[in-house]
Formats: structure tokens, sequence, C-alpha cells
């Protein structure tokens, strides 16, 4: 038998060792050519009287087995974009489920397992690094189970997180080891645990150094030459009970049913279909509870769902983080030492978020106490996490060692690279850019962090605008995952790789985006929170409007969010903005109602006391009560589905603007910025995704009737309008 | 259409549904057969002129299970030739019992029969089915499901009855309850209970508590809270009604319907078969209908279903003198009053299950006997008994004393 992906050695006395390598990958990942070299071994080792047994372990350092190809489910699984019928595609997503059932029963039927009438033969995991979906899933459907006691080493089923189920038995497996709980939880929520974890659920049977796991493997099928899973032997009952009569299990499906659902707000099937495969698989013999499996599994991997949110959250920003979007043939810039100006809010997050990204940081401010109290907050930050033991003593002492605050330029002159956070004022941003540029080499690239100035203008100021670009970072920094890159009018190719290769050593998700007033995210985030105010300017119940948004699948509701960064910033902006725009000026209805909230009843905001909101010390924030006096609850209110499709199309229509006026060049820029930059409901991949999935027409036609019924900033930009006639898609290719 | 009439109706007593409630000891079959061996002797009832029995019960399993009915029929020593049905539609059982058996008597397709129905909680507890609904995935989720109790908070809540509406309400049951029991109204239908060796083990309801007041149900805590803000049952109802921020927790305890085991019966029969028997109507079935309604607010089921019956009965509620609605929680009836206008003095006028207790499968027949009785003693005409039922529904009943 020859393999490509894996290597097997039958030692004198039949056991053989499996050693799975996919060739010219850093990890091993279930693919096309592993699931049929899988196959044939497993039809060989239960054919084949020489082999008594087997030992499965990775030829890779870098871990055991990662999961599914997720390209490979992308595109609909293994044999993905063949024609085939329902039957033939659920049989080709039943295969991995089959082949690993064929392994533990070593094709025995389950009757004669269960009579003691015949054994399989021994198969355990020698697992040597990280193991998770189908990799942990292959693990669980050996007889023994010994990890590397390493507690970096992962454990789990992560595919949840792309709107999937472990479809290689994992819901089967999990529960029936470690309990219908700790099976929920961990495949519900797709955090992996570690071997020691793993060994007190029942999940493993023995932790050990790495170099004797092999041995000690071989050692336990050697001694145990006749198996059968606890599953396939008489008697067999859940740890902690399970199935429609237990008043335990019971228990545990009705909890479980309702934090489900306050979690996915109804919005992601596949938790549904992980408590499904719990529950229903309980009730019904092995080898039935893994067809069910596989019908939920084909049900989401054949949803524009779980494509949508493969695309997007993990294939598409991995692409991002790793420098799509770079010029090519510029050389890595050297990141060692980065300037940062200014020390406030921004300028201390960067500092923080740079530092912890390995750099030296040079924290300038104009007083040294304004620079001292930005690297203060980088203290802070660390000592939170040494009390939470999420970081040691030492590697905290070591970031903060790394950034030195200071008020002389000269201390910038070695620098690699500038990211500004001054003040947003021109002036002030025409100044610092002056002196540092006296200091710095004439190599190094300028970065500015903005939220409001256009780029081109800011590169005026500086005497090498091909070495200055824009980065727009969110607050508070060191929480927020996405980084707007904005290239000015003559930025060059290398102040743009620079950028990318800042963001990239930072660990944040980068989009680049056409230098305009708001960029992208700014330019969709207002006109959806004016939504928001606008319907409490209509007397729709404050209420409806947050819950509408946390049921779209919003992290938090609209008004929330604007007591957030408070309602005299809104006030202040608009006030800038329509002086700077003059009579070009288009109201956007919220005028009056900023101006009662903040001006006349003092309502500015959370910091400020309180907003839309009541902000308790000892609770809970709550709905003023008083809004009703000065806006009315209307007698008609909208149902909790128009609410959410109005604040919905509030999102889509300026992000589908901004797409078609290029401010982001492609979808998967506009959808990484959605969900990373303001939280968009991630279930939906993002708004261009959502577009495609309902479809261009359909999308088009809602926003004509919603601009009917609310007003013209509803209409759909031309571009899609002529991108539905000729049924075209926002992505080209699934 | 034939006439069903009520002919005669009794009940046991309410126990304590606990291991320490007086009726802990005597099995689910041993009241439903005591209260068919009443119907029989105190009636001198021929027992192979019944037709059929259909007795509610919701948990039909273990020692209710394998139709209780029946097995009770056999037990009393009815006729073999009496049949049986067990029903559920949840806490309305025990009245969708009585007008199955009053539509076979209608349809006339039998003359004489008895519905009735048997719940006893402290042996077999509430959701010892297993049943799929809020257990099941697909379906949890599907239809948004939450546990009663949330969504009579949800009613309070929505239609806005604070804790003190609801305890002012509970405390008013048991006052009610209270006096009926010193002035004998419950005389006429009580079966007392008895053990193996033939004695007496109770005779009146045990959960009524005469001197409760607003202040010992003011240190009640909450019994929702914990379901609803801890485990997510509010979220999950807020789903559906977006409109409302927060959930206020007022049911607990004391304005809840107790837990409690016992078991009713009715005899219903056409005229011909009163002429036969010898016995005289008591009241007349005018009509009868069941509905479904929101399952999430689930509970508010009662006013549709009596509307529905007055329609179909061709009434309007003032044609109604009493109205009966299972207390299962006080909002359920203090919405029942306020959508439908009700004046409270006309509405469970003896007390009702935050005093007395609900044991699910019989309390629709208990309280349909209550109002037979009521109407002899007031005077009055008409009666329209109705109940909340699980999974969104309603069922009512409108009789009338001739």
């Amino acid at each position: 038998m020859t393999y490509t992906a894996m290597k097997v050695e039958i030692d004198t006395d039949g056991v053989a060792l499996v050693t799975i390598d996919l060739p010219g990958q850093s990890m091993n990942v279930w693919n096309e050519a592993l699931m049929t070299d899988f196959a044939a071994f497993v039809e060989d080792f239960c054919k084949n009287d020489k082999i008594k047994g087997a030992v499965i372990t990775s030829g890779k350092a870098s871990g055991f087995l990662a999961g599914a190809d997720l390209r490979m489910l992308g595109r609909g699984g293994p044999t993905g974009g063949a024609k085939l019928s329902r039957k033939e595609q659920f049989e080709n997503i039943f295969n991995l489920n089959n082949m690993l059932r064929i392994l533990e029963t070593s094709g025995q039927p389950a009757k004669a397992l269960l009579k003691g009438e015949a054994y399989a033969k021994p198969v355990a995991a020698a697992v040597n690094g990280l193991a998770l979906g189908g990799g942990l899933e292959l693990v669980l459907a050996c007889h023994y189970r010994i990890v590397s006691d390493d507690p970096k080493v992962q454990l789990g089923v992560p595919e949840v997180q792309v709107g999937l189920l472990p479809g290689g038995g994992g819901t089967q497996r999990l529960p029936r080891l470690a309990g219908l709980q700790n099976a929920a939880i961990m495949a519900t929520q797709g955090q992996p645990i570690d071997p020691q974890t793993a060994l007190g659920y029942g999940i493993i049977q023995e932790v050990a150094p790495r170099d004797q796991l092999v041995a000690k493997a071989k050692a336990w099928v050697k001694a145990n030459p006749k198996v059968a899973q606890p599953w396939d032997k008489k008697g067999f009952k859940y740890p902690g009970g399970a199935g429609a009569m237990d008043p335990r299990s019971v228990q545990f499906h009705m909890g479980s049913n309702a934090m489900a659902q306050r979690e996915t707000q109804h919005n992601y099937p596949a938790v549904q279909y992980i408590l499904s495969c719990l529950y229903e698989g309980s009730i019904v013999p092995f080898d039935t509870a893994i067809r069910i499996e596989s019908k939920y599994f084909f049900k989401l991997l054949t949803s524009a769902q779980s494509r949508n949110m493969i695309r997007t959250l993990f294939i598409n920003k991995q692409a991002a983080e790793k420098g799509e979007q770079r010029p090519k043939g510029v050389e890595k810039t050297k990141l060692k030492k980065i300037g940062v100006l200014g020390a406030g809010m921004m300028g201390a997050g960067i500092a923080y978020v740079t530092a912890k990204g390995g750099a030296e940081v040079v924290l300038l401010d104009r007083e040294i106490a304004f620079a001292e109290k930005g690297k203060a907050y980088s203290q802070g930050i660390v000592e939170k996490g040494v009390s939470r033991g999420k970081v040691t003593k030492e590697k905290g002492d070591e970031l903060l060692a790394r950034i030195k605050p200071t008020t002389d330029y000269n201390d910038l002159k070695d620098v690699d690279m500038i990211i500004e956070a001054v003040f947003e004022d021109p002036d002030i941003k025409a100044d610092v850019i002056k002196r540092t540029e006296e200091v710095i080499g004439k190599d190094v690239i300028f970065a500015s962090n903005t939220s409001t100035l256009p780029i081109t203008g800011l590169a005026k100021h500086s005497k090498r605008p091909e070495q200055f670009i824009g980065i727009h970072f969110f607050s508070p920094v060191d929480k927020m995952p996405l980084v707007e890159i904005i290239p000015g009018g003559r930025s060059g190719d290398a102040s743009l790789a620079a950028a990318l290769d800042y963001v990239g050593m930072i660990r944040k998700t980068p989009i680049v985006v056409k230098d305009t007033r708001g960029f992208y995210t700014n330019r969709v985030v207002p006109p959806y929170i004016n939504e928001a105010m606008l319907m409490v300017a209509e007397g729709i119940k404050p209420a409806l409007i947050e819950n509408a948004a946390k049921s779209l699948g919003m992290p938090v509701g609209p008004l929330a969010l604007t007591d957030e960064t408070s309602l005299e910033l809104g006030l202040r902006i608009m006030n800038s903005t329509k002086k700077e725009l003059g009579k070009d000026y288009k109201p956007s209805g919220v005028e009056d109602l900023l101006e009662t909230m903040v001006t006349k009843l003092g309502r500015k905001g959370r910091k400020s006391g309180g907003g839309f909101y009541e902000y308790p010390a000892d609770g809970k924030k709550f709905l003023w009560p008083g809004l009703e006096e000065y806006f009315p609850i209307a007698k008609e209110q909208p149902t909790l589905e128009e609410a959410k499709e109005r604040l919905l199309y509030a999102q889509l229509i300026p992000a589908a603007q901004c797409y078609a006026e290029g401010i982001v060049s492609d979808p998967q820029s506009a959808d990484l910025g959605a969900i990373f930059g303001w939280g968009f409901a991630p279930w939906t991949g993002g708004p261009m995704s959502h577009i495609d999935t309902i479809g261009l027409d359909t999308f088009v036609r809602k926003a004509e009737s919603l601009a009917q019924k609310y007003g013209a900033r509803f209409s759909p930009p031309q571009h899609f309008r002529e991108m539905a006639e000729k049924k075209e898609t926002l992505y080209k290719a699934a | 259409m034939t006439d069903a009439f009520i002919y005669d109706a009794l009940r046991t007593p309410r126990g304590k549904g606990k291991s320490d409630g007086s009726l802990h000891e005597v099995t689910p079959v041993q009241l439903a057969t005591q209260v068919l061996e009443a119907v029989r002797d105190r009636n001198n009832l021929d027992t192979a002129l019944v037709d059929d029995v259909a007795f509610g019960c919701v948990s039909p399993v273990g020692e209710q299970g394998a139709v209780i009915t029946r097995t009770a029929i056999l037990n009393a020593g009815y006729a073999e030739t009496t049949a049986g049905i067990q029903v559920n539609r949840f806490c309305a059982s025990g009245l969708e019992a009585i007008n199955v058996a009053a539509a076979k008597v209608k349809a006339g397709e039998a003359d004489l029969t008895i519905g009735g129905g048997v719940e006893h909680m402290s042996r077999v507890p509430m959701g010892s089915d297993g049943g799929a609904w809020p257990v099941d995935p697909s379906v949890a989720f599907k239809t948004y499901f939450v546990p009663q109790g949330i969504s009579a908070d949800l009613i309070a809540t929505k239609y806005g009855f604070s804790r003190d509406d609801v305890d002012a309400y509970a405390v008013e049951s048991h006052k009610r309850a209270a006096k009926s029991w010193a002035e004998g109204r419950f005389k006429k239908s009580i079966v007392p209970v008895k053990d193996v060796i033939g004695e007496e083990i109770l005779d009146r309801d045990e959960t009524v508590r005469p001197n409760t007041d607003m202040q010992a149900l003011g240190a009640l805590p909450p019994s929702f809270a914990a379901l609803g803000e801890g485990i997510g049952f509010n979220s999950v109802a807020l789903q559906k009604y977006g409109e409302i921020e927060k959930i206020n927790h007022v049911h607990h305890a004391g304005n809840s319907s107790g837990i409690v085991d016992g078991a009713a019966a009715v005899l219903i029969g056409n005229s011909e078969i009163g002429k036969k028997i010898g016995m005289k109507a008591r009241a007349r079935i005018r009509g009868f209908a069941s509905v479904g309604s929101e399952p999430t607010i689930m509970l508010t089921g009662p006013e549709f279903a009596a509307q529905k019956a007055l329609k179909r009965a061709g009434m309007t509620t003032k044609d109604i003198d009493l109205w009966e609605l299972n207390e299962a929680f006080a909002s359920v009836v203090l919405r029942f009053m306020q959508a439908l206008d009700i004046d409270h003095k006309d509405m469970n006028v003896n007390g009702g299950a935050i005093a007395m207790g609900h044991p699910l499968g019989a309390t629709g027949a208990m309280i349909l006997g209550t109002m037979v009785d009521e109407l002899e003693r007031s005077g009055k005409s008409t009666a329209l008994v109705t109940l909340c039922i699980g999974a969104g529904m309603g069922t009512a009943t409108i009789i009338e004393r001739v």
C-alpha cells in the first residue's frame, strides 16, 4: 500500500504506526489526499490479519491534526462543485463519520460488539500536538488516547466559529465520554481545552511526555488485543445522564436551549444543530446517532452562512493579515523601534499594542507627565493581566520596559516608523510633522492616526508625502481588532507596505481604504446611529430599537453605542460638518433630538452621567424613563422584524455606497471592516456577503421600498442596481 | 343537536403536592377510583348505563400511564362495558375531558358519560413525560419556549401589573377560599379521600391560608428571576416581545397556583337518560371551545377561548353572570379581567388555585363543579369556566343552571 499524506509502518508485533504528514504543508488537515489515504488504510486495517492494532500520530512538529481544510469545506465539502444528488452529497459528507466508525469497530457490527461476540482491534492515538475539529474527532474514535503533557496543546472542536458543527462524530463521542454539559460547552463555544482538562473530562486517558507517546500507545495496543468503545458495550451510560426521560438531562437541555438562544439570538443555526445532535443522538444507538449528526452537518455545509463565515472570518481575514494588499517586491519593513507621537487615549493604546507586538516604543508628548500617563495606561493593562494570570510578571515587565516616555524629539532619531496620534487639529499635526521629520531618518515612514482629517491634506505638511500614510485605529485600541490604512494621494508603495507590516506586527486586521471623509467605517456607522435616533424621534419604543439591533446580531444596541461615544460628540461633529459644508449640508433629521438631549437636558452620554440610558452605580443600565416625555411613544409601533430590517439596511446601504464609490476596493474588505470595525452581525459574513446571500435584486427591491417608506437615504447605489440587472454577484466565485 | 346536561359534579379535596402532603400515600389510580365510586354510590347509578369516561391527566406516565381512566373504571368495579379515555390538553385537560364527554352526548353517540381528571403531582411530578417541546432543541428554539412562570411575568410586564397588584389578587384568593370553606360552599362536591384501611385521610383543601396578607407575600422572593436572568429565558421571550426592555419578575410561590394532588368527576347525559336514572339535571352545557394562541406569552389563551365559546353560543360577555378562570398565576386572571372588562366581584368568587392548588389534569373539572354549586347557591344563571394552557392554548366552557 502506498500513501502520500501519511506513512504506515507495521512492526514485528503487527502494530501499524500511522504517521500523518501532509507533504508540503506546515500543518496536517483533513483534505482530499488524507481522506483517500486514510480510507485505504482503514480498509486494510480491518481485512489484514497481520495488522493486530494501530497507533496514530503526526509527523508534524506543529501539531497532530488541525481539522478539515477550510477551503475544501468552503467549497461545500470533499466533492463540492460536482453535480450530485442530495443523497450522494450526504453520503460524501458521511464518509468521514463512516470511516472513523469502521476504525473503532474494525468493521464489526454494533450488535456483535454489544453481545461480546466480536471485538475491535485496538487503536491508540499518540497526540503530539494540537488536535482540533476533525483532528480531535479522529482521536476520539481511537480506543486509547494519550496526549503530550504540554499545557499549550489545544484540544477542541471549533467548527461552530465558522457556522458548522463537528461532523466526524464529535457531537456523539464527546458527550459519551465527558457528559452532555462539557460536550455542549466545547462544541457550542468552540474554545479548546488543555490536556489536563481533557483528562479530567474523561476525553483522554493519559498525559505523557511527548517523546514517550508512541511507545506508550504501542504498549497499550499490545496489552489490549480485543477492545470495544464504551458505547459499544452492554450497560453503557452517559456520565451525568442523557435522554428524554432522565431529569438531569431534561434540565440540561431546557437550560442549554435557553442559553444558546440568548447567545445566538436565533442567528446561528449551527448552535441549535449541535444541541440537537447531543439530544437526538443520546436517544438512539451510535450508528444512528452519527447519521443524524451528518445530516445536520449537511444542512450547515450546504448553507450560505457557513460559506460566508468561512470566507470572511477565516480565509479573507487571514489573507488580509498576511498582507494580501501589500505591494509586491517591497522589502519587509524593519520595525524594531517605533515612535508614537501623542500619549493621549489613542497614543497610549497604540504604545501598548506596539510594545506588545515586540517593538520598542518612544512615546512622546508635550509634557513628560502626559507621556508618563500614557505609559501608565499600559501598566494598568499589564497589571490586570498579571493578576488574572493572563501574562507572567516577567513578560509584563519586559513589555513595559520597551516603552520610553519622553518629550524630546531627539529620541526619535533612530526609530523605524512613526505613528502620530496627536490631537485632531491640522495645525498641531502640521507642527508635529515638521518637528519629527527634522530628526527621523530619511526613509522612515510617517503614519498619521486620524479618523476625520483627509490624509492627502495632512501630507501637504510633510516634506516627503510619498512616505506619509494614514492609519485609523479604533478605540479602545487594545481591544478593537480592525485598522484602516489610508494611502494619501501621494503615498508610495513603501508606505503602504510599512503600514501593513506594522499592523501585522501588532496582530490586527487591516483593510486598505480610500482617502475620503470618514474613510469606510465612519461613513457607515453614523447613518446607522442616526437611523436609531430618528426612530426615537418618531416615537418608536427605545427598547424595541435596542432589542432589534441585538436580535440582528449587533453586540450592543445603537442607543447604548451612542451613549458610549457620547451624544455631545455627535452634536459637535454635526455642528462642525454643518459649518464646513455650509449650504451643501444635508440635514440628517436628528439635529433637534441631539440639541434637546445635549443642550436642553444635559444628557450627553455615559461618561457625563447618562444619555439614552441611566447608569446606576450599583446595577445594570436601563433606558432613561424621561425619554418618553420628550419623544412620546407613537401609537403604531413597527414589528420587531420591521425594526430589524430598518437597522440592517441603515448599515447595508452606506456600506454598499462605499463599495460603489471605491472607498473599499473589494467586497472582502467591506465585509472585514464591517465585522471587525463596528461589530456588524458576524453570522452574515459581512454586508456584502449578506447582500449576495439574499440576492442583489432582492436587496435593491427591498432598499427601494424602504426608500419610499423612510426616505431617499435608503436608495440603493446605482452601481448595485446595474449589477442586479445584470444578475451579477459581489463575490465572483464562491 | 342533543343537549348535554350536568347531573352531578364532585371532587376530592386537594392535598399538598409534596411528600408530606396528606394524599401522598394513596395512588393516583385510587384518587380516580374514589371519585368514580362516589359518582356511582351517591346516585345509586347503574354503571352499565355509563357509555364512556374521559379523564384529563397531564403526566400520563408511570402510575398515571396506561390509560389511567380505564384502570380506575375497572378498579372502581364499574360495568366492564364502560369505556375509558385519557385526555391531555395540559392544564385544561379536566375541562377538555368534560367537553369530550359532553360532545359525545351532544352528538347523540352516547347517553351518559363522565368527564373529569386526575393528577397526583406529589407522586408523578410535572414534566415526568419528557416531552419534546421544552427539551428537544429543534422545537424549543422554533417555539421560543419559556417556562410558564416567565410567561406569567411577561404578561405582568406587558400589561402593567405590579408586584402589589398580583399579591393583592393572591390575598383575595385565599380570603375567598377560606370564606367559601367556612360557609360550606364546597360541601356538595367534596368527597373525602380514604386510605387503604378505609380511614378518611383528607376532607378539605390543604393549602388555603386564611391569614395570608400583603406583608407575608411581600417577603417572598420572585420565583423566576434566576431562570429568566441566569439561564436566559428572559432573552428568549424578548426576542419575540422586543418592545419590552426588561421582564419584571412579580410571581412567586404565594401568587402562583399551588402544586397539589386531586381528582374530580362530572356526570353528563342527555335529558332522556336523566329520566331513566331518576336524576334531575343541575346545569346545561351551553357550549365550549378550545383555541391556540401565541406560545411564548403562552397564558393569554383564555381571552380568546372565552370569546370563541361566547360567539359560538351566540352570547356576549354581558350574558355571563359568573366567571371562573384557573388561577395558574395572578397575572393571568388580571389580564383576563382587563381584556374582557370583567369585575373582580364576578370572577373566581370562591377563590382559586392560588389558595387551593392546581392538580393539573383535574382542575378544569374541579372548577366547573365549583360553578355548578355556586350557580345553585347564588341563584345566578350562567357561568363561563376557562383555563390557560401550556404551549399557548385556551379552553372555555359555558354552563347554564336549569
